[in-house]
């Protein structure tokens, strides 16, 4: 009786929250299919009484923006990714052993940077007016995106508890050099952990737009989440760039923002059954000191 | 000290000294690709996060670009005694506060509870149903997530002032205009995008507890209230003081994104929406000031970093396998 009746609750209160959090996503999605009269009149609903697909058609024939910006997310994520996964694992790794000579010294060195930061201020300066990395592709994958000290001692752990060191130290008995135990050994055995940081960092990657902001004035080189982030304030951004005989006026800019904000989610969205599992291992293993 | 050493001290300077150094070679031939491996990212911290670190600097100079940041000239405090003589500081140090407050509470309680409750779910394919839905804000940019927002709040056509308000029989209301809503706005829009996460580490601190408390618990005949009350929580503590101790520990750092994203940049509302993040961004890119932008740079480090410090001290005094260092 007593479980009977919790479970009920239980059941109800997730399903409740569940939907709670699905349906900004639909009301995000009908609007951009709405005519953009009805938008007008009702305003963004659920229930669209009219249905028209004209934003997506404008936003395909004058696509030239938005496949250049999806070129420029997709691009930064795969290299900023894999230079990442590389940095990061080639650091962890060392500092997974323990006989390394100096190694709680190196490890203080990485986890100081999670304590302590310069601020905004300097990192700006510093990558402007030494390293000119303004208006350069550069600004979309460098700038504190590329390591993160937290994940270095993820997969720190990983390596120190799930590598057993006998393999380490027959192999090098075998004549291995530490590269090559590193490159054949190593590697192939932490996929598991790889797979979890190659996730976040993706999705890091994809998501992000501060360096954007910060670091970029050229439209050319933006991201996706930087033409999402002029075009929510200023549609007209978007006409810039355009080849459409319609004149500004005559757009359905209503129901453009919504459809190209939810072009930007898709990706996301047809991606997410496929790595669910994995971004909730990893939140797991995140969690786990 | 090692055997080895130990005859080494025996046997006489010179030797010590030889065998130290064939010691080291040993060791360097050994080791060397291990730190040859960590160079590339070692160099990244150098320059990413530690050159900054000596930029702190900043705050006590009047930066002139004429001259180069490093030839500008010492002001000592006045940086600070202008943005402490400012309403501003009080203002940006409050709501950064405050919001943090409220957001380490939601995020404890609310995921707390929703994770008891998931755990309540017998079903696997339930479960992972209700993990999707509730990760899902998790997973997009705080950009998409203004757009969102947007969606709702839309002063002309938003859902709220077009749908909602007129059923429930209410005045439209010029949200980006009104700063008074915006605490429930930024604080409910927070708990919508990270509770899955929350949500997600306690359940896998849940799933971890030994089934055998519960099956003795029933056996007794305990209530499942009583089973939450005194087995289930008293076991989350760990994670739940870890999870609170990260809160405490970046309560003077804000999500940039939820404060600036969200609220659209809007200026009218800058009395509830302008945390420390906010203000040294603005203060840098659209006010020009480095001096009062790196200020408040310094404020937010310093008194950061000895938050958590003494966060930490206070959990290790009391426990110290919940300690994070």
């Amino acid at each position: 009786m007593d479980q009977a009746v919790w479970r009920t609750v239980s059941h109800t209160v997730l399903v409740i929250l569940s939907i709670l959090c699905i349906l900004p996503f639909i009301l995000l999605f009908t609007s951009s299919i709405a005519e953009e009269t009805t938008i007008i009149r009702d305003g963004y609903t659920f229930f669209p009484k009219d249905i028209s697909f004209d934003a997506y058609d404008y936003l395909i024939q004058n696509s030239k923006m938005i496949v250049r910006s999806y070129g420029v997310t997709i691009f930064v994520t795969v290299v900023g990714t894999t230079l990442s996964l590389l940095l990061m694992s080639m650091l962890a790794y060392p500092l997974s052993r323990r006989d390394l000579p100096l190694g709680k010294v190196f490890a203080f060195f990485v986890f100081f940077t999670v304590l302590f930061n310069g601020g905004l201020v300097p990192t700006y300066l510093m990558y402007t007016q030494l390293f000119g990395i303004k208006n350069t592709i550069f600004a979309l994958i460098i700038p504190n995106l590329l390591m993160n000290g937290f994940y270095v001692f993820i997969m720190r752990t990983f390596f120190a508890t799930t590598i057993p060191i006998d393999i380490v130290e027959s192999a090098s008995l075998d004549g291995a050099g530490e590269f090559r135990v590193f490159t054949s050994i190593i590697m192939p055995l932490s996929l598991p952990i790889l797979a979890t940081m190659g996730l976040f960092q993706t999705v890091n990657y994809w998501n992000d737009w501060f360096n954007g902001l910060i670091y970029l004035t050229d439209p050319k080189l933006f991201s996706l989440q930087n033409v999402l982030n002029q075009i929510i304030t200023n549609v007209e951004f978007l006409a810039q760039d355009t080849n459409s005989r319609r004149t500004f006026a005559q757009l359905p800019t209503l129901t453009i923002r919504m459809a190209i904000a939810f072009i930007g989610i898709v990706p996301v969205l047809a991606a997410y059954p496929f790595f669910q599992r994995y971004l909730v291992r990893g939140i797991v293993i995140g969690a786990v000191k | 000290m090692s055997a080895n050493d130990l005859a080494a001290n025996a046997s006489g300077f010179k030797q010590q000294k030889k065998s130290r150094s064939e010691h080291l070679r040993f060791r360097l031939k050994k080791y060397w690709p291990l730190y040859v491996l960590m160079m590339p990212g070692l160099t990244y911290l150098l320059i990413n996060n530690y050159i900054p670190m000596f930029g702190l600097f900043i705050a006590f100079k009047n930066v002139n670009y004429a001259v180069g940041i490093f030839k500008s000239d010492w002001v000592g405090f006045k940086n600070f005694e202008f943005l402490f003589g400012t309403k501003t500081a009080y203002e940006i140090t409050r709501n950064t506060l405050l919001y943090n407050g409220a957001f380490i509470v939601l995020n404890t309680v609310i995921p707390v509870a929703l994770a008891i409750f998931l755990n309540e779910v017998r079903k696997n394919l339930l479960v992972r149903i209700f993990q999707s839905a509730l990760l899902l804000p998790h997973l997009i940019s705080m950009v998409i997530v203004s757009y969102l927002v947007y969606a709702f709040l839309n002063m002309q056509n938003g859902f709220m002032n077009k749908t909602l308000l007129p059923l429930l029989g209410l005045d439209p209301v010029m949200w980006y205009n009104e700063p008074e809503y915006w605490p429930w706005i930024l604080i409910l829009v927070n708990t919508w995008k990270s509770m899955g996460f929350f949500t997600v580490v306690f359940y896998a601190a849940i799933i971890g507890i030994d089934k055998e408390y519960y099956e003795a618990a029933k056996l007794d005949g305990a209530s499942m209230w009583n089973q939450i009350r005194h087995i289930t929580i008293p076991l989350l503590v760990p994670t739940i003081t870890v999870m609170v101790l990260f809160g405490i520990g970046r309560i003077f750092y804000s999500d940039f994104g939820l404060f600036y994203q969200v609220p659209l940049n809007s200026g009218a509302l800058t009395s509830t929406t302008n945390v420390i993040d906010t203000y040294v961004y603005r203060a840098l890119f659209q006010l020009g000031d480095i001096g009062m932008s790196a200020a408040a740079g310094v404020y937010q480090s310093i008194v950061g970093f000895v938050l958590v410090i003494v966060s930490n001290w206070i959990v290790r005094r009391y426990n110290r396998d919940n300690a994070l260092f």
